[in-house]
């Protein structure tokens, strides 16, 4: 199908696939992969990426992956289930939590069987250390759950499940940026393909498929100071929620404790697992004050406030706005062996040697635990109601199961993109002979067009960066670790003003080869959008709990807010409308949140 | 605050005859790195300006560049150390597509030529993991450090003068599963590197070494395997 050509922007070009993912980080991966040993090798499973698989945020993942295998000491996945569902502020949705720590154990068993470099025991078996957050036998002190390879599980995760999707000819379309979904019904309908535009040539290309699954990410990048990615810019939040479908829980963001001081990106968790603390400017050890048994590693949220308040009581280092890591103890074979990232990271950007200095550190937005709401097999959620989008599917960091909650624990990303990521591509895969053949969206293709047309024929206006700058202040100083009814209001209407701002872009590059000017441009009005939703969401909950602090209504209330938010945006009109899901809870009733 | 002069080799087959130098001043704190400064240019003076990055911190290897004459992660070299004046070129041996971005694709053709997957279809009858000494374990935590950056193959000058050698990326890539106890596939890969474009290739001049932005001994990986081939008797 060819649509008129205007403005220099090509023709539509299609591509016909069973089952398409968009995203290669270790959700979209492990999906394709399933997808293929559950359908044999004639099956067309197409991978999407913007960036090459391996460039993806997965492989930045640093300290493990959790599994209650119980190789080093007694665990047990029920006591996973409990500290993912207290760790989350009792927001997250118990029978999907135990659905993941129970998946768990067997997930890693066979990341293992796939090659994962997993760092091994003295008798050979997948090694484990501490993380925050996980205890054993329901909080009673840090347990070893943590499976890992060295200080780059992620990267071995995701160049595990890389190597095997080639092994298995996944087809791969790298550097690739979807723009649209395909409703060929309407915004009511199912979901039927993607549009995107592959960046070498600025082409478009419509790819029709059954079955769809995002696995894009996070959007960190609204952000000032956050660990992710430049390219994680929520693209695969905004693309559904501008077609008016909702999103869940985006009020709560992680800020990680140990971001690198200015830098933002992170510095694991598995520092303080490994025996590193926290420090102020008086030289005091300020997590004993705060979480007297778990200490550093209490769960992050409670860690990020904690060094916030620090920082406000005037006890920052040298009355600043960071506070110090001390890992000097840890010594050179702790350092050098089981951290040689984290070590080199400290040597590279701050000059510093680990063994005998103090390390700035501040809180760092980390990660979404809200975004594309699904059910425990990837599928795509229309309402508050429990409704399926017929065809769509999500997994990973894009998506909100809910296993996170109000606060994700250490670990658990990674383990929520593969169990989560696997199930998906398991339930596609079983969906496809019952899901309708693909159709086009005519309207969708050509109105990707224009606004290609659009961005390339602009001459008055601003440049996205300017804006995307303006947003990540916003954005980190009013929507940040700390929140009040004020600061939100402000927010809300600064980000109103930069949508409207963002309606003319000038982008310099007016050509089609490697046009990145042009994809950011595109990224800006993602980031603007996921902005909108997680601005919106925060204002509207009054009540502190997990990743969402609120000055002004400091306690969690159970009674009001118990409950998922989502939010959607009315396509026509531009309205804003907030529905409420209740929380699943199954086995652990809600309790006060101690560490 | 510092001034910083950046010299960039700019080069656009839509719009260029051939690659140019364009200079851009831009102001630098000293622990910024010379990904900052192309990101000033890229935001604030020059939008046309073209290179891959994504994580910024050296993990995920989008932005291999020739700065001051080296293979250098852009994200990974600071402002202190590169000085006041600063060239950044696209690594060589491979087509630029613009600017400091170049044609990858024969690259990953190299990486997928080595079979670069675990090959062990067998799965342990108590339907655990698979057992692996600390020791065994060690032999491929250097090679599996790579992040397919292409820092090492660009800068081999055996790579520069025949694009067919696999290049030393693609051997660290082999290397990662040949000493891997758990593979069973390693004769095939052994042949695969005995290939008249493969391992012998290597005419150990150490490049690789010194541009791997992740001190990989890639030298010392490359004459495992050719020990490896030897003990196999491969010809």
């Amino acid at each position: 199908m060819t649509l008129a050509v205007r403005g220099g922007v090509s023709p539509t070009r299609v591509h016909e696939m069973d089952a398409i993912v968009v995203g290669a980080g270790g959700a979209g991966l492990y999906a394709a992969l399933e997808l293929k040993q559950e359908l044999g090798p004639t099956a067309r499973i197409g991978v999407i990426s913007k960036l090459y698989p391996s460039r993806s945020h997965t492989g930045a993942a640093q300290g493990g992956v959790c599994a209650a295998l119980g190789n080093t000491e007694e665990d047990h996945w029920e006591w996973h289930w409990f500290d993912t569902v207290k760790g989350g502020d009792y927001l997250v949705d118990q029978d999907a939590a135990e659905v993941m720590c129970h998946d768990a154990v067997e997930t890693i068993i066979n990341l293992e069987h796939l090659g994962l470099p997993f760092d091994r025991t003295e008798d050979g078996l997948i090694n484990q250390r501490r993380f925050g957050g996980h205890t054993r036998n329901y909080g009673e002190g840090p347990v070893r759950r943590s499976c890992f390879a060295a200080d780059r599980t992620g990267h071995a995760i995701l160049q595990t499940l890389f190597q095997q999707c080639i092994r298995r000819e996944v087809t791969f379309f790298d550097e690739y940026q979807v723009l649209d979904l395909a409703l060929p019904e309407g915004p009511g309908g199912r979901v039927s393909g993607v549009i995107a535009m592959q960046t070498a040539t600025s082409e478009l290309h419509a790819f029709r498929a059954k079955a769809v699954l995002f696995a894009t990410g996070g959007y960190g990048k609204i952000f000032k100071v956050t660990s992710n990615a430049h390219t994680l810019t929520g693209d695969g939040m905004a693309i559904p929620y501008r077609r008016g479908l909702p999103l869940e829980d985006m009020e709560f963001f992680q800020f990680h404790p140990t971001g690198m001081y200015k830098l933002g990106f992170l510095l694991s968790e598995a520092m303080r697992g490994e025996g590193g603390f926290l420090v102020n400017d008086t030289g005091e050890r300020f997590m004993e004050r705060y979480a007297p048994t778990m200490k550093d590693l209490a769960s992050r949220d409670v860690v990020s406030r904690s060094i916030y308040l620090e920082i406000a009581e005037g006890r920052g280092i040298g009355g600043s706005d960071f506070v110090h890591l001390d890992v000097r103890h840890l010594g050179a074979e702790v350092l050098n062996k089981k951290l040689p990232d984290m070590s080199g990271f400290i040597r590279t950007y701050f000059g510093l040697e680990p063994l005998t200095d103090l390390v700035p550190i501040q809180p760092t937005a980390h990660y979404a635990m809200g975004g594309v709401p699904t059910d425990v097999d990837g599928r795509v959620l229309r309402d508050a109601a429990g409704a399926i989008v017929p065809g769509f599917y999500a997994a990973g960091e894009v998506a909100c199961v809910s296993v996170h909650g109000a606060n994700r624990l250490g670990t658990n990303s990674l383990l929520d993109i593969l169990v989560f990521g696997r199930r998906a591509g398991k339930r596609m895969a079983a969906d496809l002979a019952d899901l309708p053949e693909p159709a086009a969206d005519a309207e969708a293709e050509v109105s990707v067009q224009a606004r290609v047309r659009d961005l390339l024929g602009g001459t008055q206006g601003e440049r996205p960066a300017v804006i995307r700058a303006e947003l990540q202040e916003t954005m980190f100083t009013k929507c940040g670790v700390y929140r009040t009814e004020q600061l939100l209001t402000e927010c809300r209407d600064e980000v109103a003003a930069l949508r409207e701002r963002a309606r003319h872009l000038v982008v310099d590059d007016k050509g089609s080869r490697y046009n990145t000017d042009l994809g950011e441009a595109f990224e800006l009005n993602f980031l603007l959008d996921c902005a909108e939703a997680t601005v919106g969401s925060a204002l509207a909950r009054r009540e502190s709990r997990g990743g969402h602090a609120r000055e002004d209504f400091p306690e969690r209330d159970d009674a009001d807010w118990l409950k998922h938010t989502f939010i959607a945006r009315d396509p026509a009109g531009g309205h804003l409308s907030l529905t409420y899901k209740p929380v699943t809870i199954t086995k652990f009733e809600p309790k006060a949140r101690t560490y | 605050m510092m001034n910083v002069q950046l010299r960039i080799r700019r080069y656009n087959p839509e719009a260029d005859d051939a690659p140019h130098w364009e200079e851009y001043a831009v102001e630098a704190e000293p622990t910024d790195r010379v990904l900052d400064l192309l990101h000033q240019v890229k935001w604030y003076q020059d939008g046309t300006l073209t290179f891959r990055r994504s994580c910024a911190h050296g993990v995920c290897g989008s932005d291999a560049m020739l700065i001051n004459g080296r293979n250098r992660l852009a994200c990974e070299y600071l402002v202190k150390d590169a000085g006041t004046e600063i060239t950044v070129e696209a690594i060589r041996g491979m087509d630029v597509v613009k600017d400091l971005l170049v044609d990858m694709e024969p690259f990953w053709e190299s990486f997928k030529q080595t079979m670069p997957f675990l090959v062990n279809d067998e799965i342990p009858a108590d339907g655990k993991e698979r057992r692996q000494s600390p020791a065994d374990r060690e032999r491929y935590e250097d090679t599996s450090r790579c992040i397919l950056c292409a820092a090492c193959t660009s800068a081999c000058p055996v790579f520069w003068s025949d694009q067919s050698y696999v290049g030393p990326a693609a051997i660290v890539n082999a290397h990662r599963f040949i000493v891997d106890s758990r593979d069973t596939a390693k004769q095939e890969r052994l042949e695969i590197m005995a290939d008249p474009d493969g391992v012998w290739r290597c005419r150990t001049v150490f490049n690789c070494v010194e541009a791997c932005p992740r001190d990989i001994k890639i030298t010392r990986a490359i004459l495992e395997v050719t020990g490896e081939i030897g003990k196999a008797g491969i010809r």
